[in-house]
């Protein structure tokens, strides 16, 4: 059989189990078991067929302008690079983790529906489309489908007002933002007569385009990706929304859908940013294109580390933090080398684990309605949950960049991939303001470690969440101790 | 009928729509006529998409603003449910009186 098959399997599975499930909700009856496991499974089997391909032969993440007519079933719409492979197993990761910790989670706070579980299978759907557009219409629908799922999962306590009133907000930008990025995919195709990411490239190389639209085209499509990674100063949203949402909702949204949003910023990055400087329009020269990236991911992290010192709820705190990641993982984009991008796929995965830890911690300590997540509620946590404090102390260690966690090595390719290209400003920024993260971090460890108070915790239980915790601290602790195993997985794949 | 009336004033139309919709979606208070501000905006790219496809006389664009239609109908259905599910617990439907989450 073609090869093409194989490589697009996991596009197909994820897309044909995300109409299953929803078939399954109407004919399994009250039996919500069985939509948890399907899930599982379907999330699984992706999973498998993406750990597939990559022992395929498949390019790596190339120059878009060199992958004319390889993929001929697909029409040229998808493109299959172990870079986009690799990115389907997260993203499946991501979801059986949220599904793992969700299930206790949903059912003390509001209700279990069985719905929540499609709905999360059809985000990760949409994460998928995304990891392998190569035409602008795949693109919109991937993003769209990963944003419309978002808006239902954090207004899924509907009889709580924060809930609805993030989801509102959620929605309200979501969909404006939406509307930027597609008026700037409109002027894409105005500017170069395609849709499709390779031919536009080669447009772009052949210097054959309209300059004044592609310029409002671009200038749109990074207003547009800006709000949905929540980049300065389109970042307003991101802690009303992660605070308000169900934490284990917030867990998804902050990692993978922000490893979505991050890898939509890089496919557009890599497609319109020539890879030549004297060409007609000097505004999107790729320099020009990398200096707005870097100031937009300096502030991005300055910000989102600075206001998150003055938050007392944790939740809100995690998600100023959540901000200043995207912001490192835009240096990935800045430094537009391969060791950026390999950078971004070490600093996603460790991301990953340490973000989705730390808030299945928080969901597993809160009571039903939320309130007991402010910091003086975690004094003295070492007494009555010895065990998830020293989780969270090590996924706290982790999101500051302490070696020997995850964290560190992510930050440091990162930081390496930026000076390689010269922009050590931008490393020297960073760098400060990972020392300004420390101080909210440690402040939680010394507030559950070091101070004592009279009513701490209650004793959490923690179900099918232990299970996601244990594959957090695993993650966190074998790519912080042996970070050449990710570096030499990805290098012997491709 | 595009030989006889440039490109342009398509764009520039489109242009002009898009810019109500967004002064609507910053300026307005109630959330459903937000709502319907965003629906101009997208709507406003469609007509771009139409205007260029028909300039260069690819079917890109048609098959682009049908998925755009299907995207703000969906959009459409989960937005209104969330506006539902707040008037039941607030009894309001402006984004001005909603505002339990701040620091």
């Amino acid at each position: 059989m073609n090869q093409e098959v194989f490589l697009a399997m996991p596009v197909f599975l994820i897309s044909a189990f995300a109409v299953l499930i929803v078939v399954l909700d109407a004919v399994s009856g009250k039996n919500k078991t069985i939509n948890f496991a399907f899930g599982i499974f379907s999330l699984l089997a992706t999973a498998g067929a993406a750990i597939y391909t990559l022992t395929l032969q498949v390019p790596k993440l190339v120059n878009p302008a060199d992958y004319h007519d390889i993929f001929t079933i697909t029409k040229n719409t998808m493109v299959f690079s172990s870079y986009s492979a690799y990115f389907d197993i997260l993203f499946s990761l991501a979801g059986i983790l949220t599904m793992l910790a969700s299930r206790s989670f949903i059912s003390k706070g509001y209700h279990e529906y069985k719905e929540y579980y499609s709905i999360i299978i059809l985000a990760v759907a949409g994460m998928v489309y995304i990891s392998h557009a190569n035409n602008l219409l795949m693109l919109f629908i991937g993003i769209e489908l990963m944003s419309i799922m978002f808006y239902i999962l954090s207004g899924y306590f509907r009889q709580r007002i924060e809930s609805v009133e993030s989801a509102l907000k959620y929605f309200l930008l979501g969909s404006f933002a939406s509307g930027f990025l597609l008026y700037g995919m409109a002027l894409v195709y105005g500017a170069t007569s395609s849709l499709e990411l390779n031919v536009i490239a080669q447009f772009i190389a052949k210097n054959n385009f309209n300059a004044t639209y592609l310029t409002f085209g671009i200038a749109l499509l990074l207003i547009g990706l800006s709000f949905k990674i929540a980049a300065f100063p389109f970042h307003q949203w991101a802690p009303d929304v992660y605070q308000g949402a169900p934490t284990t909702v917030t867990a998804f949204m902050s990692t993978a859908g922000k490893a979505a949003a991050i890898f939509s910023f890089i496919i557009i990055a890599k497609a319109l940013m020539p890879s030549f400087t004297n060409n007609a329009m000097r505004l999107v020269s790729t320099e020009t294109m990398q200096m707005i990236l870097a100031v937009l991911s300096a502030a991005t992290m300055l910000i989102g580390n600075i206001t998150a010192i003055s938050q007392k709820n944790i939740k809100r705190m995690l998600a100023y933090s959540s901000v200043a990641h995207a912001g490192y993982m835009l240096m990935g984009v800045v430094a537009n080398n391969q060791l950026g991008y390999d950078g971004i796929i070490f600093y996603a995965t460790s991301y990953l684990f340490m973000q989705i830890g730390a808030f299945i911690v928080l969901s597993v300590l809160e009571n039903k309605d939320s309130s007991n997540i402010n910091l003086d509620n975690f004094t003295g946590l070492r007494k009555s949950n010895p065990y998830l404090a020293a989780l969270m102390a090590i996924f706290m260690f982790s999101l500051a960049g302490l070696p020997p966690f995850a964290g560190f090595f992510g930050k440091y390719y990162l930081f390496l991939a930026a000076i390689q290209s010269g922009y050590t400003w931008l490393t020297i920024v960073a760098v400060i303001s990972s020392v300004i993260s420390v101080y909210f971090y440690i402040g939680l460890i010394v507030y559950m470690f070091f101070k004592d108070s009279d009513n701490p915790i209650a004793k959490a239980e923690l179900k099918l969440s232990s299970v996601s915790l244990f594959v957090c601290l695993i993650g966190v602790l074998l790519f912080g101790f042996f970070p050449s195993l990710l570096m030499n997985l990805y290098a012997i794949i491709k | 009928m595009l030989e006889s009336i440039p490109l342009e004033y398509y764009l520039g139309l489109s242009a002009i729509i898009f810019a109500i919709g967004a002064v609507g979606v910053m300026t307005r208070k109630n959330a459903i006529i937000i709502f319907m501000s965003i629906e101009l905006m997208l709507n406003a790219v469609n007509l771009t998409f139409i205007s260029i496809s028909s300039f260069f006389g690819n079917t890109g664009g048609p098959i682009f603003v049908l998925f755009v239609m299907a995207v703000a109908a969906a959009e459409a259905a989960v937005g209104l449910a969330i506006v539902l599910a707040l008037f039941r617990l607030k009894k309001t439907v402006y984004v001005d009186e909603v505002n339990t989450l701040k620091w």
